[in-house]
């Protein structure tokens, strides 16, 4: 059916586009670099919801054979599955490292706010 | 930059954003077109070749194990950052806060729970290092299992049981777990140059399918992601959860 085929495919390419849009204007109007950090998440969300439509084909299965999936049969693609898995978690330890970093500048600035800092302040 | 501002320079350019998005969205190949044909050889070859059933597996360890060395030093490289940047607080001294999830609550979890948490963590043990070993056979790996595994230490602080935590977390095995994990993707893909082939090249037995053997190198280099995911997931875990054990004294 290859009409609910581009549907499946318009719907997940326009969401991939409006999560990457609700991030950024989370990420351009952020008051709390808390804030600003999961905002970025959202925006990261966004490339997996990309990856999945791009790699999907409609009625296939997933990319692991089984007794029911046939060896070297046709599946979805693995390939963007396997950049999604990695990235979910190193996307988790780089949100980390920016939370270990907001953690500082509170520390140093006593504000979370990111206008109100100024981190040319030596 | 004022706010109002900003947003106005935010919509124009998510305007602009949506156009472009859409005019390329239109023109996209469809799914019998170029972007196919590197997975279609994946799903043809990983079987035949590599005797193992999990092709995200053998993308992931095998076919571009090369980009996966550079996520994970990605991955290493932020652990390492977030450990420098919190580790100046154990200077301070400060007096730790009984339960830093609800500072004012006093009481802790019953001895049953405690005693309950204690025997689930045997059991996410045991799951975790399932889906690392078999990663190549089933959807599982070592950057899922590792994860799982570093959780079983985290469920060990929600039972209060902070004397047992903090033993597990400042072991010097979890830092050399995380640093031999690395390496030792590095290492499984030196093996190839003993044969003269190219960094990574899968060149132990394959073994047989649909047996934990199989796949040559890729359950090693598995393994040694989990170990890596498992030591760096500790390490971040200890060194946020000593930071809300002493941020109460700063004010």
């Amino acid at each position: 059916m290859p009409g609910m085929n581009h549907l499946i495919t318009y719907t997940g390419l326009g969401v991939a586009a409006w999560m990457f849009l609700v991030g950024l204007y989370g990420i351009v109007t952020s008051r709390h670099l808390v804030h600003l950090c999961l905002c970025l998440t959202v925006v990261q969300a966004s490339t997996y919801v990309l990856l999945t439509v791009i790699g999907y084909r409609p009625g296939l299965p997933a990319p692991i054979f089984t007794d029911w999936v046939q060896a070297g049969s046709l599946a979805v693609d693995p390939v963007v599955q396997a950049l999604m898995l990695t990235d979910v978690v190193v996307e988790a330890t780089v949100v980390a490292l920016l939370l270990a970093i907001t953690v500082k500048i509170h520390k140093r600035t006593g504000s979370t706010d990111p206008a109100a800092i100024n981190v040319m302040r030596g | 930059m004022n706010r109002p501002l900003r947003e106005i320079f935010f919509f124009a350019g998510a305007i602009g954003f949506a156009l472009l998005w859409t005019a390329v969205s239109v023109r996209l190949p469809g799914p019998a077109d170029l972007r196919d044909r590197y997975s279609l050889a994946i799903l043809a070859r990983t079987f035949p070749e590599r005797n193992i059933t999990d092709t995200v597996s053998a993308v992931n360890f095998d076919y571009r194990g090369f980009d996966t060395v550079g996520e994970e030093f990605i991955l290493f490289a932020s652990v390492l950052g977030s450990m420098v940047l919190l580790r100046q607080a154990e200077e301070k001294n400060a007096k730790p806060l009984p339960d830093a999830i609800t500072p004012g609550r006093d009481v802790g979890p019953s001895d049953a729970m405690r005693l309950w948490i204690l025997a689930m963590v045997g059991v996410k043990i045991a799951f975790g290092i399932y889906i690392v070993d078999h990663g190549q056979l089933s959807p599982g790996g070592g950057f899922q299992g590792g994860v799982i595994l570093a959780s079983a230490a985290l469920i060990i602080y929600l039972g209060h049981n902070f004397d047992t935590f903090k033993r597990i977390m400042t072991h010097p095995l979890v830092e050399i777990a995380e640093a031999a994990g690395a390496a030792g993707f590095v290492i499984v893909g030196m093996i190839a140059w003993f044969w003269h082939q190219p960094f990574l090249t899968n060149t132990l037995p394959m073994g047989k399918s649909n047996e934990m053997t199989s796949g040559g190198t890729i359950p090693i280099i598995s393994a040694s992601v989990g170990i890596e995911v498992a030591g760096g997931f500790v390490l971040l875990l200890f060194a946020f959860l000593q930071e809300t054990l002493t941020v109460e004294e700063e004010h």
